[in-house]
């Protein structure tokens, strides 16, 4: 029984910075829409911060107000992204706010390293709660009953904000139509950045208080944002008691689970998270999202046409130097073309859905690392020939993606994207925290090729034959009808049904199709490096996806080839120096704002306007 | 001589408000009907109830004497409805004749093919179509960068290529230019004509609706408070009321004036 109560208590104090971070995030989601994936990084930089503060400043009252300090000056530095970062991209669809974000997580990363240097860094203890009480026999620290009574104080806080206020009463009009609002003259631009400021203050603030129980590194941004997401989503987006309630939910959750299951703590946050989204698919305290509100913004996509005679011309040209590559240089580059090729078809596998099917999907990783793990489980457990293990992980990929697709596809916007999300951390922590038999965090190694695949030149023709042929698959199937109903499924929901087709089952198959072909890379990608680690399932996996459509063109066939391309060829090359994020991030953000048509768009638009290219026939 | 649509005892609620009220009606064959009545009266709610895109509170409908009461919309297009909405919504990213494609592949049942390019299937099926409504010279024009009362045009030819025995039109010729509407109406009582197609269509303007209906309902507060031919409905009292005022508030400076 003491121990029980213990725990309880360890997850609610767990709880007060997972409830200061995910009430920013909903607040600022819920005003300006904007699925801000930073907002780990801003915690970060408030833990950070704290730390610099609390050495300088003495005793309890330097420690107190050094968290509140740090919450200020995190606002601050919010109110700095949003004006800098954001304004110019609120009209644009989400899709280029998300990337944009991530661009800012990169360039914090390196800042921070560059500040506060790579070492982990121990949080001071609070000056004068430095014991530990005890409750029912059980040791309970005293900073744990001080956050336990701090916490509802902050919501209390909140809540008068926002129910009580003038501020509040903006915000909560803005919540529910921010058109309105600004049509009855309230000054959008300086509310948004009022409301960046205080959900930025509330994660830096979550930050620099978590201090003494955990620490500051630089992989806590990341580490914290998946779990922010889950109790947005189950709170419901927008909502702070929601927020409030969610954050009890999981930490007590994940305090209890790594007491009794030790092995399932990840998984069971995931796990809630789904079941929530299926019963209550906008949360517990959220409401239905406006339908339209999250659809393509901007310039409507134009008309496609299979490439002409030149185009075929050009393909095949490039297709025959890459065929022609292991004749004239080493197998370093043979190597790098592997990795791009691979890395190109799982790119266009997420094209696919997210740019012809308006389907943005946040964990496409799932169904990469997915396929990766099938074939290379299968080799590992029962020695598999490696051509049958091959050809399974595409089928294992596509089959999870019938499974989980028949969940997203029921969701809409930036719901789908979060269901997606929490699967594909689902399978993350899965291969993570099964040790038995995915072996955790060392993975699968000796997956090796056969052996007439074995060779550095045999195996670059597999690629190039394999991965070539799926993306021009899936650029064929975009042709096809069932890529055209997707598309019409895209642009017009109501139309799609009012004349006999059927808009989820279209969704669900091109949803099922793109986790295939992803699976298809991921077999790919094993037998090249010949093992498999949990970090192919990481969020970060799904983003690099996601980037390199967006850096390709979203609204073009080819942007995510284009960009995959370009990204790894960049990455080769930008990872030799020491602050690369630094520069990869401000690239991305650069792009969101100045070319947001990407790499294949702005070389289109930009040839027609010097008129190396006629305006297609059918925009005249 | 059978009803194409049946329409009986129809209602919606919505929360506390009864939008729709026993809405019973049939629609010949080869019948052009209109539905009017003032902002708000149920006109758009009846007919998403019609085509399925909302489910009635009660009541029932039949087309061609089946029942397709809470069908979904795909289903009732499927037996022979097309259905053209207040507000388009065409496929922005095609162009005017594959939007029509895109329809006759459903019709055919081509959706999933997956061999052929798009483009070119029932490429000649959607010109006769767009040559019906007058649009086959913008075939290949992107739908993002039509007119609007061409969009409508098109979004008539999407509505007749799976050869529908019966038109729903919501609000076809709103937000077009008066020699637009004119002649978009036309173009409907023409294929009514030469198609024997039924045409059930709400509007605003009431020359249209006098020139061209054959029958005219008349839908107020969710009630059909008349029925009948131009002259009938004009002629009514109950509607003048709805239409040119005369309700209890007046009555008094009217008599005095």
């Amino acid at each position: 029984m003491g121990l029980f109560v213990a725990q309880i208590l360890t997850g609610l104090a767990n709880a007060a910075a997972l409830f200061l971070v995910a009430s920013g995030l909903s607040l600022i989601f819920g005003v300006t829409r904007i699925v801000n994936f930073a907002h780990g990084s801003l915690y970060m930089l408030g833990a950070y911060f704290g730390i610099t503060l609390m050495n300088t400043l003495p005793g309890a009252f330097g420690f107190w107000s050094a968290i509140l300090l740090s919450g200020l000056i995190i606002g601050l530095i919010g109110v700095i992204i949003e004006i800098c970062v954001l304004r110019p991209v609120y009209r644009a669809p989400e899709l280029f706010q998300l990337v944009a974000t991530f661009g800012v997580i990169l360039v914090i990363q390196d800042l921070a390293l560059m500040i506060w240097g790579a070492e982990d860094r121990l949080g001071p203890r609070a000056p004068g709660l430095k014991s530990v009480v005890r409750i029912m026999g059980e040791p309970v620290p005293q900073y744990d009953l001080a956050l336990i009574a701090i916490t509802p104080f902050i919501l209390l806080g909140l809540w008068w904000l926002i129910t009580k206020t003038r501020i509040g009463i903006l915000v909560r009009a803005a919540t529910q139509d921010r058109e309105m609002v600004g049509a009855l003259g309230v000054n959008q631009s300086w509310l948004f950045t009022g409301v960046f400021f205080l959900g930025s203050a509330l994660a830096g603030l979550g930050g620099a208080i978590q201090l003494p129980k955990g620490g500051a590194d630089l992989l806590m941004d990341l580490n914290i944002i998946s779990s922010v997401f889950v109790v947005v989503v189950i709170g419901g987006m927008g909502s702070i008691p929601g927020a409030f309630v969610a954050s009890v939910l999981i930490s007590v959750l994940n305090v209890f689970g790594v007491a009794y299951l030790p092995q399932s703590t990840l998984v069971l946050m995931y796990v809630v998270m789904a079941v929530v989204l299926l019963l209550r698919p906008y949360g517990l305290f959220g409401r239905e999202e406006k339908a339209g509100e999250h659809g393509q913004a901007g310039e409507p996509d134009r008309p496609i046409r299979p490439a002409g005679l030149y185009g075929r011309i050009a393909v095949a040209a490039l297709l025959a130097v890459l065929a022609l590559i292991p004749v004239f240089s080493g197998s370093f580059t043979q190597v790098l073309l592997t990795d791009i090729i691979i890395f190109c078809l799982f790119a266009a596998s997420l094209q696919f859905m997210l740019s012809t099917g308006g389907l943005v999907s946040f964990g496409h990783a799932a169904y990469f690392g997915g396929g990766a793990y099938a074939a290379a489980l299968l080799v590992s457990y029962s020695d598999t020939p490696m051509e049958i293990a091959f050809m399974f992980a595409p089928l294992a990929a596509g089959l999870l993606a019938i499974l989980f697709g028949w969940f997203c596809i029921r969701l809409s916007g930036v719901y789908f994207a979060m269901l997606t999300l929490a699967f594909s951390q689902l399978i993350w922590s899965a291969a993570f925290q099964w040790y038995e038999v995915t072996g955790g965090d060392d993975g699968l190694v000796n997956i090796w090729p056969a052996k007439w695949l074995s060779g550095t030149n045999a195996y670059y023709y597999f690629t190039l034959i394999v991965g070539v042929g799926g993306i021009i698959l899936l650029r064929h199937l975009t042709h096809a009808p069932i890529g055209y109903a997707l598309r019409g499924t895209r642009d017009s929901a109501r139309q799609a049904e009012a004349t006999g087709i059927n808009v989820k089952l279209i969704q669900w198959t091109a949803f099922s199709i793109a986790g295939a072909l992803a699976g298809l890379a991921g077999g790919l990608f094993v037998f090249s490096k010949g093992s498999i680690f949990p970090n192919e399932l990481e969020i970060a996996k799904s983003f690099d996806a996601l980037i390199v459509v967006f850096l390709g063109g979203v609204k073009t066939l080819s942007g995510g080839v284009v960009g995959a391309g370009f990204m790894e060829v960049a990455k080769d090359w930008l990872t030799r120096l020491e602050y690369w994020r630094l520069i990869l991030g401000l690239v991305i953000i650069g792009v969101v704002i100045i070319a947001p048509d990407g790499i294949v768009g702005t070389l289109r638009k930009v040839s027609e306007r010097i008129g190396l290219r006629r305006t297609e026939e059918f925009m005249k | 001589m059978n009803a194409v649509l049946k329409v009986s005892g129809l209602n919606r609620f919505f929360g506390g408000i009864q939008a729709v009220k026993d809405v019973t009606f049939e629609v010949a064959p080869g019948e052009l009907k209109a539905l009017i009545g003032p902002n708000g009266a149920g006109k758009s709610t009846c007919f998403n109830m019609l085509m399925g895109q909302l489910p009635p509170s009660s009541g029932k409908v039949f087309l061609n004497g089946e029942e397709i009461t809470g069908k979904p919309p795909r289903d009732i297009w499927r037996r022979g409805v097309g259905r053209t909405f207040q507000i388009t919504g065409t496929y922005q990213s095609m162009t005017v004749a594959e939007n029509v494609q895109m329809a006759l592949m459903s019709h055919h049942r081509r959706i999933f093919a997956i061999r052929p390019y798009a483009y070119k299937l029932y490429r000649e099926e959607a010109m006769a179509l767009l040559e019906i409504v007058g649009m086959a010279d913008q075939a290949d024009r992107a739908c993002a960068i039509l007119a609007y009362g061409d969009l409508k045009r098109l979004e008539l030819a999407i509505a007749l290529a799976n050869e529908p025995t019966l038109l729903l039109m919501d609000e076809p010729t709103a937000g077009m230019a008066p020699k637009e509407r004119i002649r978009l109406m036309q173009l409907t009582a023409d294929i009514v004509r030469e198609r024997g197609v039924s045409v059930l269509f709400t509007e605003h303007d009431m020359d249209v609706v006098f020139a061209h209906a054959h029958h005219i309902m008349v839908l107020n507060r969710g009630e059909l408070i008349a029925e009948g031919t131009a002259t009938e409905v004009r002629n009514n009292k109950k509607v003048q009321e709805v239409y040119l005022g005369g309700g209890m508030l007046f009555n008094k400076e009217d008599t005095h004036a």
